[in-house]
C-alpha cells in the first residue's frame, strides 16, 4: 500500500466536505446541481472552484432550491450525464418527493449528505434525522466515519450506482466530519478511477433512439416496476461488497459493510454509525484497559441492510447497545438502527438482548465517558426495554 | 420489462385504437373537399392524413392527393367537421 | 430576428408526424393539436420534458407512448429544473467529447398552467434567470384539469371550477388571471410569445423562433378544454378563434425587447361571443359580462398604446 500511495496519491488535509468535492472531481462527474445549506455548503464551493479553475470539466447548475437540485440531477442523469449533488437536513427534506422518483426511474445519481438535525426548532448541528427519513426512498445508503472513507465511498458509489441503476447517498456527520480536517489521500493523476468507474452505455434520452422515461403506470404495471427495484436493491448488496473489495485491491483501502472493533470475547457490542464511531472506539480501548469486555461495530452500508455481516456480528455478541443519532417518535424502541436490527433478528431467530440509546441529537456532545456509562448500564442488564434518551434534561 | 418503466418503442400508442370512443362519425365528401388541409392540421389525435390518392371531382378538378380519416383513431370530436369551410365533412351518428 | 415568417400558409406545415394517435386525451382536446404541431416544428432532434398534467398522463400510459422523440416526465412542479438538467447534461457531454459536439438538440419543457403559474413558478424563474437554452411551452387550459377542473392562478375571473363553484356567496373565481407571460418577460427572457392553436401558423412560427433563440424562450398557448370549459368538443378551435377575435386573448411576441402584436384584429367582437359558448361562464350576469368587456377594452387600449398604433381594432359586435 505504501508503494501505491507514493505513486498515485497526494496526501491533503481535508474536511469531509472537501473530501467529497475531490471525490466528485476524481469521479469525473459531468453535472452538478446543488443549493447551499449548512453544513454541506463547502462541498459546492470547492466544486465551483474546481470548475472555475479548469480542474473539473462539468456543468454547474446553480439551482434555486434543493427541489430543483434533485430535479436537475434527474434530468441530467436521464440525458446520460454522471450527475452529482450534495445537501443536508431541510434540503434533503425538500428533495424528498424526488428521491423516490430518482430511484423509481433507476437513475445512478450520487449525492453526499452532511447529516444534520431537522427543524423545528431550527438546528444547524449534526445528527442523522435527515438521513434516516430517507430510509424508504430506495436509495442505497452508505454512512462513512472518516474523511478518507467519504472520499473513497463517493467513488465506490458511482461503481455501485452505475452497475445496479439505483442512486446512492453517502452520508457523514454534519460538522463533526464536514468541518473537521483529517489527512486524506486523493488521486494525484487524472483518470485514476477511469477503469474502476468506466463509462457504460445505458438507456438515456437519445434522439437517435427515442425512449419515454417517467411514464404513468396503472395497477397492472406499477407493482412489477417496484418489485424490480426490490431486486435491484438486493443486487446492490453483493455489488457493494464487490465495489469495496475491488477498490481495496486496486487502491489499498477497503471498509467492509460493517466494521468491527474488538468484538471478540466481548460481553457487549456497541453498535452505531457515522463519525461517533471514533469516540466509541476510544471508549472501548479505555474500558478494555480496565478489563471491561466490550467491543464496537458500525454499520457502513445502511441500505441495503447488511444482513450477513450483522448476523455474523451477532453470533459473536452476548448483548448489543445501539447508539442512534435519530429517532422515530411514537415507538417504544425508537432508534432507527435498533428497530431495524431487532426486526432482522426476529426474522432470523437471533436472540441477543438489544438496548437502544438515543444520543447526540442536534449535536448534543457525546464523550467517551458517556459511552463508558452507557456500556456499564447495558452490561448491568438493568436497562429498559424502551429507548433511553441518554443525558436528556426532563 | 425495461427497468424504471421506460418505454423503448417510440409512438407505440398507435397500437391502441381509440376509434371506439366515437358516437358520431366524420365522413369526408371527397367531391366537395378542396384539399385545404384544415381538418388535417387541427385533428388532435392525429387521425387525418394526406394520402397519395388521385381524385377527379364531378366538376372535373383533378387532385393529386386526398385527405382521409383513419377510423381506428378518430374519436369523433367534430373539430374537422366544424373547421371545414366548404362543409365537406358529414357528421353521422355511429351505428354499432 | 424578425423578417419573413417561416410558416406562411397551411401548405408550409410539415407532413411528418412525431406525435402518435392512440393517446387518451379527451375527444377534441386541443392540447393534442398543440403537441402535434409543436413536434412538427421541432422535428426529431428534440427532447421533451413534460410536467405532470393532462398531456403527460394521457400520452404515456405504460407500456404505450405517443411520443416519437425522447421524452421525460419527472414531477409536477419541476419541469423547468428537469429541463435545465437535460440541457446542462448535453452541454457537458459535448464539451467532454462523449457526445458529438456538432449535434443540435432542442430541449422543450411542456407544462400546463398549474405546473407553470403556480407550483412550477419557482423552478421556471430559476431556469429563466440561469439562461438555459430551453423552450418552455405553456399550454394554458386555465385550470388543473388532470385532477378534475380546480382553479389555478390562470383561471380567469368569474370562471366556474370545482373549487370556485357558483353559489349564493361565490360566483366562480373571484381573482384575476395572473399575467404570466409578462412575468416571464420581466426576467429579461429573450423570446416570449403568446399564441393559440387557431392561429396555427402564428403558433408554429413562435415555436420555431423559440427554438432558434440562444437562451430561454417561453411560448404561452391558449388551450381550450372541452371538459373543463364545458363546450361541445367540436368547438375547441372555434373558441380559440373567438378568444382572438374578442381580444380575450392577444397573440404577441417580445423578441429580444421588440414587442409586436402578431395577429391583428381589425374589428373586435364582444366578449359575449366567447363567454357564451362555455358552460364555465354560463352563470354570468349581463353586468359581469360587461365588466369583463370593460377590462378587455382597457387591455386593448394599453396594447395599442404600447405598439403605437391600432393593432386591435374597435368593438363592432
Ligand atoms: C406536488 C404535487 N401536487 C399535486 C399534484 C396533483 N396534480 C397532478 S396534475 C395536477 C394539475 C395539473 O394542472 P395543469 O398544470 O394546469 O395541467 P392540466 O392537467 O390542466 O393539463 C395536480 C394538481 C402532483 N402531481 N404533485
Ligand atoms: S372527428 Fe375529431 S378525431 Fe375524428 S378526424 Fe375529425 S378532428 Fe380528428
Ligand atoms: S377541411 Fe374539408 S375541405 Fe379542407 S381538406 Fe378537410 S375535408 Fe377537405
Ligand atoms: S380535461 Fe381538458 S385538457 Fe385534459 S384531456 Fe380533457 S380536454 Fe384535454
Ligand atoms: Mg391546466
Amino acid at each position: 500500500m505504501e508503494t501505491i500511495a507514493k505513486s498515485i496519491w497526494k496526501r491533503l488535509p481535508l474536511s469531509s466536505n472537501y473530501a467529497v468535492a475531490y471525490a466528485a472531481r476524481d469521479s469525473d462527474v459531468d453535472e452538478i446541481a446543488a443549493y447551499p445549506i449548512t453544513p454541506q455548503t463547502t462541498v459546492v464551493e470547492k466544486l465551483s472552484e474546481f470548475i472555475a479553475n479548469g480542474e473539473l470539466l462539468a456543468e454547474m447548475v446553480h439551482v434555486e432550491s434543493e427541489h430543483s437540485a434533485m430535479s436537475a440531477s434527474i434530468g441530467a442523469s436521464a440525458a446520460g450525464a454522471r450527475a452529482f449533488t450534495a445537501t443536508s437536513s431541510q434540503g434533503l427534506e425538500l428533495m424528498h418527493e424526488l428521491l423516490h422518483i430518482a430511484s423509481g426511474m433507476r437513475l445512478p445519481i450520487v449525492m453526499s449528505v452532511a447529516a444534520r438535525a431537522l427543524s423545528a426548532p431550527l438546528s444547524i448541528w449534526g445528527d442523522y434525522s435527515d438521513v434516516m427519513n430517507t430510509r424508504d426512498t430506495s436509495w442505497i445508503t452508505i454512512i462513512a466515519s472518516s474523511a478518507q472513507e467519504v472520499y473513497d465511498s463517493i467513488v465506490q458509489a458511482y461503481r455501485i450506482a452505475e452497475s445496479v441503476m439505483l442512486p446512492v447517498m453517502v452520508a457523514y456527520d454534519g460538522f463533526m466530519m464536514s468541518h473537521t480536517y483529517e489527512p486524506v489521500f486523493v488521486s494525484e493523476k487524472a483518470g485514476l478511477f477511469r477503469d474502476y468507474i468506466p463509462r457504460k452505455g445505458r438507456v438515456v434520452l437519445d434522439t437517435k433512439k427515442p425512449v419515454t422515461m417517467g411514464a404513468v403506470a396503472n395497477p397492472d404495471w406499477y407493482y412489477e416496476t417496484k418489485y424490480q427495484q426490490v431486486k435491484a436493491m438486493s443486487d446492490a448488496y453483493g455489488l457493494s461488497v464487490e465495489a469495496d473489495q475491488t477498490f481495496s485491491k486496486l487502491y489499498g483501502r477497503g471498509y467492509g459493510l460493517v466494521e468491527e472493533y474488538n468484538v471478540d470475547n466481548s460481553e457487549l457490542v456497541i453498535l452505531t454509525y457515522g463519525g461517533i464511531f471514533g469516540t466509541v472506539k476510544q471508549a472501548v480501548d479505555e474500558m478494555r484497559e480496565q478489563g471491561i469486555p466490550v467491543g464496537a461495530a458500525r454499520v457502513r452500508l445502511f441500505r441495503p441492510f447488511p444482513l450477513n455481516e450483522l448476523r455474523s456480528l451477532l453470533l459473536k455478541s452476548k448483548a448489543v447497545a445501539v447508539l442512534d443519532r435519530s429517532f422515530s417518535n411514537g415507538l417504544p424502541v425508537s432508534g432507527p438502527l435498533a428497530v431495524e436490527l431487532k426486526s432482522m433478528m426476529n426474522s432470523y431467530n437471533i436472540n441477543v438482548p438489544v438496548y437502544s440509546y438515543i444520543v447526540g441529537l442536534g449535536q448534543r456532545t457525546v464523550t467517551e465517558a458517556d459511552i463508558s456509562k452507557i456500556a456499564s448500564q447495558a452490561l448491568s442488564s438493568k436497562v429498559s426495554n424502551e429507548s433511553i434518551y441518554w443525558g436528556v434534561r426532563e | 420489462m425495461p427497468a424504471g418503466a421506460v418505454i423503448m418503442e417510440p409512438g407505440n400508442s398507435a397500437e391502441r385504437f381509440t376509434g371506439d370512443w366515437r358516437t358520431f362519425k366524420p365522413v369526408i365528401n371527397q367531391d366537395k373537399c378542396t384539399r385545404c388541409l384544415r381538418c388535417w392540421v387541427f385533428c388532435p389525435e392525429p387521425a387525418i392524413s394526406i394520402v397519395d390518392r388521385q381524385y377527379t371531382s364531378s366538376s372535373g378538378r383533378a387532385w393529386k392527393n386526398s385527405v382521409e380519416i383513419n377510423y381506428d383513431y378518430c374519436k369523433g370530436c367534430g373539430i374537422c367537421v366544424e373547421e371545414c369551410e366548404p362543409k365537406a365533412i358529414d357528421f353521422i351518428e355511429e351505428v354499432k | 430576428m424578425s423578417g419573413k415568417p417561416f410558416f406562411r400558409t397551411i401548405f408550409d406545415v410539415p407532413h411528418e408526424e412525431y406525435f402518435s394517435p392512440g393517446h387518451g386525451l379527451c375527444a377534441g382536446c386541443t392540447a393534442g393539436t398543440i403537441a402535434k404541431l409543436l413536434l412538427k416544428v421541432a422535428g426529431p432532434n428534440t427532447i421533451v420534458v413534460n410536467a405532470t398534467g393532462c398531456v403527460e398522463v394521457s400520452t404515456t400510459t405504460y407500456p404505450y407512448t405517443s411520443w416519437n422523440v425522447p421524452w421525460l416526465h419527472v414531477a409536477f412542479e419541476n419541469t423547468a429544473a428537469a429541463a435545465s438538467g437535460v440541457e446542462s447534461a448535453i452541454i457537458a457531454l459535448k464539451k467532454k467529447g462523449i457526445m458529438d459536439p456538432s449535434t443540435k438538440v432542442n430541449v422543450i419543457a411542456l407544462a400546463g398552467d398549474g405546473g407553470t403559474y403556480d407550483i412550477g413558478l419557482q423552478a421556471l424563474s430559476g431556469m429563466l434567470e440561469r439562461g438555459h437554452r430551453v423552450m418552455y411551452v405553456l399550454y394554458d387550459n386555465e385550470a388543473y384539469m388532470n385532477t378534475g377542473i380546480q382553479r389555478s392562478g390562470s383561471t380567469p375571473e368569474f370562471a366556474w371550477t370545482t373549487t370556485t363553484p357558483v353559489g349564493s356567496q361565490w360566483k366562480g373565481k373571484m381573482q384575476q388571471k395572473k399575467p404570466i407571460a409578462e412575468i416571464v418577460s420581466a426576467h429579461g427572457t429573450p423570446y416570449v410569445a403568446t399564441s393559440n392553436p387557431n392561429n396555427f401558423t402564428d403558433m408554429m412560427n413562435k415555436f420555431k423562433k423559440g427554438l432558434e433563440t440562444e437562451g430561454p424562450s417561453f411560448v404561452h398557448v391558449l388551450q381550450p378544454c372541452t371538459t373543463g370549459w364545458k363546450f361541445d368538443p367540436r368547438y375547441g378551435i372555434e373558441i380559440s378563434r373567438l378568444a382572438t377575435e374578442t381580444a380575450m386573448w392577444i397573440n404577441w411576441e417580445n423578441d429580444h425587447g421588440e414587442f409586436r402584436v402578431t395577429v391583428t384584429v381589425p374589428r373586435r367582437r364582444h366578449v359575449r361571443n366567447y363567454l357564451r359558448m362555455q358552460g364555465r361562464f354560463s352563470h354570468l350576469t349581463e353586468q359581469e359580462v360587461n365588466e369583463i368587456q370593460d377590462s378587455v377594452n382597457k387591455k386593448v387600449e394599453n396594447i395599442n398604446r404600447l405598439v403605437g398604433k391600432t393593432v386591435i381594432g374597435p368593438l363592432v359586435e
